[in-house]
């Protein structure tokens, strides 16, 4: 147990950090399910963190209740401006959902009561492991059990054919906003547990940079299924640890990684029909 | 032929911007029979389709399905309404597999709550399994069981259109569009889709077709209507059509062009 | 005081332009979001710097060095990275993603090779001199650096406008697939087009850093921001937008700046910025895009 607790002081926060980003990754995983490409889903963890930490350091919420509003908060916000924003479509979406994160980012810079570039300081550490495994593992479940419902299935016709999907009988506006209102509410689950256990949030985490780091971590680690996401936030957020001997130059290794990946391994690390294919010319191979 | 209308449409036209695609077109398709629509190419046929089933909008006329107007209400409406149709250029779903597309189609008759889907209840469990059965069973019904697991995006063109012709079934309809059911295929394929189309009109659904295969629609349909240049120039059983001088006109002409 | 803050303005937007430019430019006809564009500009800037410091290059010389390289990284990242995935047809996220890669790339490089710290140009290699005109100071370098980025402008809108190469690129833009069955070199086109707007993205970033004179690895972050603004703004692929985009947000940003807060002004241009593309997804000065259904 010595060792467990000397590694945990050392590395609890990037273990959390895995967990935080592992909820980002499916949050945007939901939304690309649906042929969403959404670039809210910085902004909506940022309301989730602010919203969370607001009410615990000035109305001293519980912090279930907290973490729940920190959910719902970003959801309400999504629900507000999907009708609008889910008209648009491929780039147009990304760029609306962008111009829509900055806004809140300037907002939140602006405010009095977010602290302004300072931030919020001081945030109780509430946060513990196994809040964010419990959750992570929720998450996991739930959206499994959604894949494999007519949910799912809905949200894979409209990624590949809307018209074809209308004429199943789907409502496709109301299933694109419910993805992405479901993927605001995880982000900002992810960003409320996150603020209790960095003691301290400011508008610069929840930026255009934040927004594309949770898209590449889903994209990277593949979107064939929930292993992807969870495995692509795992690498980006270790990736710079492990490459700490490279001082001044470990981005740039992080940098080639992503290229990398996406010239030589298309549906990402995780993509289950590449190893179908190698299970099948070993198989092939012995016969 | 006593059976009830159940699609009419009276007056319709569509143009797009200044091109008059379909002008006064009006012909009623009643229920428990075949109905076939025929023109040469670019003559609006897939046009009034859109029209029926929502994708566009008619400048003016009406449509009318049991009786009820279908103009104005978004497509998944219409697909609720009991209308359901494949396409000329087929629209499978290329990333997931057979039975999966089957499914899809299912979707406005699984009527289990989010709250079922996350404790995977009972109702959820067996509703999914009923759906699996009756998938499968369209699957068979078009010879595809045995690839039901298999991408759509694998499919032979010929299996492509069986498997869309699956999927619309798959949504209940009261009515089938077909869009060129048959292109693609070879000959004993056609038949056994003929079989299939007739034993469709024999449980009381109404089927509406495109096809430009004569021997095909000549031998299926029960009503046809010919459409050129987006006006009905000729309507009635295939006898009567065949022997329209104007019919005969416009497909002697259609083989000048050719 | 308005007079000097108009003179600002210019100076500033006319950058934003040139920069914007390059960015349309290979949206337009690559349909490719290149978030490398930023990094560009910065290499740009350091180039220019390493061509004076180290090679006492005159700055005209070292301008267009700058140019040369950035262009030159332009080309490779079309090469090595974006012509594999057009062959296999990426979905355009995939794209996007690889110049994230990339800008992440040459950021930590030339934090490597030149560290974190601001440089700066050496004062005597600055156009020197001011002079005034009514009540406003105009220095020769804010003077030059209108002039450097108008001509490049003029020249870009001339060959779009007036030459076969030009008419070739719109083509592509239309319909990349159309353009190579009139027999035109698709893929050549693309390598130019990379190699031109990262050049235009270059020497925005040289006249940038003159302009401060302050030149640091991350500045290409604030710069891709305005650039997506300018071209959410001037509509997606528009060149002429990416220029009257560029004049208005250098405008917006200097007076908002001098009249009310700085950050407020900010939030008051990405709020209009998110309002226009619900109103108008193909910009406010863009004619008007088909979208895809
Ligand atoms: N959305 C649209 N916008 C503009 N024109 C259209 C549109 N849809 C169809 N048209 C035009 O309407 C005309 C009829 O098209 P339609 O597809 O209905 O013909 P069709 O009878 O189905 O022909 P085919 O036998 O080739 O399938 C064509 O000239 C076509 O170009
Ligand atoms: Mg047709």
């Amino acid at each position: 147990m010595e060792w467990f607790n000397d590694f945990w002081s050392t590395y609890s926060t990037l273990v959390f950090s895995v967990g935080v980003h592992a909820l980002l990754a499916l949050s945007i995983w939901l939304t690309l399910s649906c042929g969403l490409l959404s670039l809210a889903n910085a902004a909506f963890m940022g309301i989730g963190a602010y919203v969370s930490a607001l009410l615990t350091l000035q109305l001293g919420w519980s912090f279930p209740a907290v973490l729940l509003a920190g959910g719902l908060a970003p959801a309400l916000v999504a629900l507000i401006i999907g009708a609008p924003v889910l008209r648009l479509s491929g780039v147009y979406l990304a760029m609306a959902t962008l111009a829509f994160g900055e806004v809140v980012r300037i907002t939140v810079l602006n405010l009095e009561i977010t602290g302004g570039p300072e931030g919020l300081n001081g945030i109780p550490l509430l946060t513990e492991g196994w809040h964010i495994a419990l959750i992570l593992a929720l998450t996991l479940y739930g959206l499994a059990r959604l894949r494999r419902s007519k949910v799912g299935r809905a949200f894979e016709a409209i990624k590949e054919d809307e018209v074809a999907a209308r004429l199943m009988g789907i409502d496709v506006d109301r299933y694109k906003l419910l993805a992405f209102v479901l993927g605001a509410v995880i982000a900002g689950v992810a960003g409320a547990l996150n603020a209790h256990f960095t003691f301290f949030i400011s508008p610069r985490e929840y930026g255009f940079e934040n927004a594309v780091d949770i898209i590449t971590m889903a994209v990277l680690g593949g979107t064939a299924n929930l292993i992807g996401p969870v495995l692509g936030a795992s690498i980006i957020t270790l990736l710079p640890e492990l490459l700490r001997s490279l001082h001044d130059f470990r981005s740039f290794v992080n940098g080639a990684v992503l290229v990398l990946v996406v010239l030589f391994l298309p549906k990402g690390i995780w993509d289950p029909r590449r190893f179908r294919g190698w299970l099948q010319r070993v198989k092939g191979g012995r016969a | 032929m006593s059976d009830p209308t159940l699609l009419s449409i009276r007056n319709v036209g569509k143009h797009f911007g200044g091109l008059h695609v379909l002008q006064d077109v009006s012909f009623e398709v009643p229920a428990g029979s075949i109905y076939g629509l025929i023109g040469p190419n670019g003559a609006g046929k897939t046009t009034v389709f859109n029209l029926v089933t929502g994708l566009l909008e008619p400048s003016n006329g009406t449509i009318e399905f049991m009786g009820n107007s279908l103009v104005g209400l978004p497509p998944q409406r219409i697909t609720h309404r009991g209308i359901a149709r494949t396409f000329q250029n087929i629209r499978i779903f290329k990333e997931m597999s057979l039975l999966e597309n089957v499914m899809v189609g299912m979707h406005d008759h699984l009527n289990y709550s989010p709250a079922a889907i996350f404790f995977n209840t009972g109702a959820c469990r067996s509703a999914e399994k009923r759906a699996r059965e009756r998938a499968f069973e369209l699957l068979s019904w078009v010879g595809l069981e045995h690839k039901s697991d298999m991408l759509a995006d694998n499919l032979s063109y010929g299996d492509q259109r069986k498997l869309e012709f699956a999927r619309a079934l798959a949504t209940e309809p009261k009515l089938l569009l077909l869009d060129e059911p048959v292109a693609g295929m070879n000959p004993s394929e056609k038949t056994i889709l003929m079989e299939e189309i007739r034993n469709i009109r024999d449980r009381g659904y109404g089927v509406f077709m495109i096809e430009h295969d004569m021997r095909f629609v000549m031998g299926l349909c029960d009503r046809i209507a010919v459409l050129n240049f987006g006006r009905i120039i000729a309507e009635g059983t295939p006898d009567e059509v065949r022997n329209n001088p104007d019919v005969i006109e416009a497909y002697l002409g259609k083989e000048d062009e050719a | 005081m308005l007079e000097q803050q108009l003179l600002n303005a210019l100076t500033l937007g006319s950058v934003y332009a040139l920069f914007a430019l390059g960015f349309t430019l290979v949206f337009g006809v690559l349909a490719v979001i290149n978030l490398s564009h930023g990094a560009v500009f910065m290499v740009g800037s350091y180039a220019a710097l390493a061509l004076v410091t180290h090679f006492d290059a005159p700055l005209w010389l070292a301008i267009l060095g700058a140019m040369l390289i950035s262009g030159t990284i332009g080309l490779l990242v079309d090469v090595l990275i974006l012509k594999p995935l057009r062959a296999r047809n990426a979905p355009h996220l995939i794209p996007m993603i690889a110049t994230i890669g990339v800008g992440i790339m040459l950021t930590s490089a030339a934090q490597g090779m030149f560290g974190a710290e601001v440089l700066r140009f050496p004062e005597e290699t600055l156009p020197a001199g001011e002079f005034i005109v009514g009540n406003v100071h105009v220095r020769a370098l804010e003077l030059a650096i209108v002039a450097i980025a108008f001509i490049l402008m003029a020249v870009l809108f001339t060959l779009i406008k007036r030459t076969q190469l030009g008419r070739a690129l719109r083509a592509i833009a239309e319909s990349p697939k159309a353009a190579w069955l009139l027999g035109i070199n698709v893929e050549g086109l693309f390598h130019v087009t990379s190699f031109v707007a990262a050049a235009l993205g270059g020497v925005a970033g040289v006249l940038i850093g003159l302009d401060f004179n302050a030149i640091t690895p991350q500045m290409g972050q604030p710069i891709l921001h305005k650039g997506i603004a300018v071209i959410i703004l001037g509509g997606m692929g528009d060149i002429r937008g990416a220029l009257i985009g560029g004049l208005f947000l250098g405008f917006a940003e200097v007076i908002s700046k001098a009249y009310l807060s700085s950050q407020m002004g900010d939030a008051v241009a990405f709020g209009l910025l998110f309002l226009i593309l619900l109103v108008r997804p193909s910009g406010l000065f863009g004619r008007k895009l088909e979208r895809k259904a």
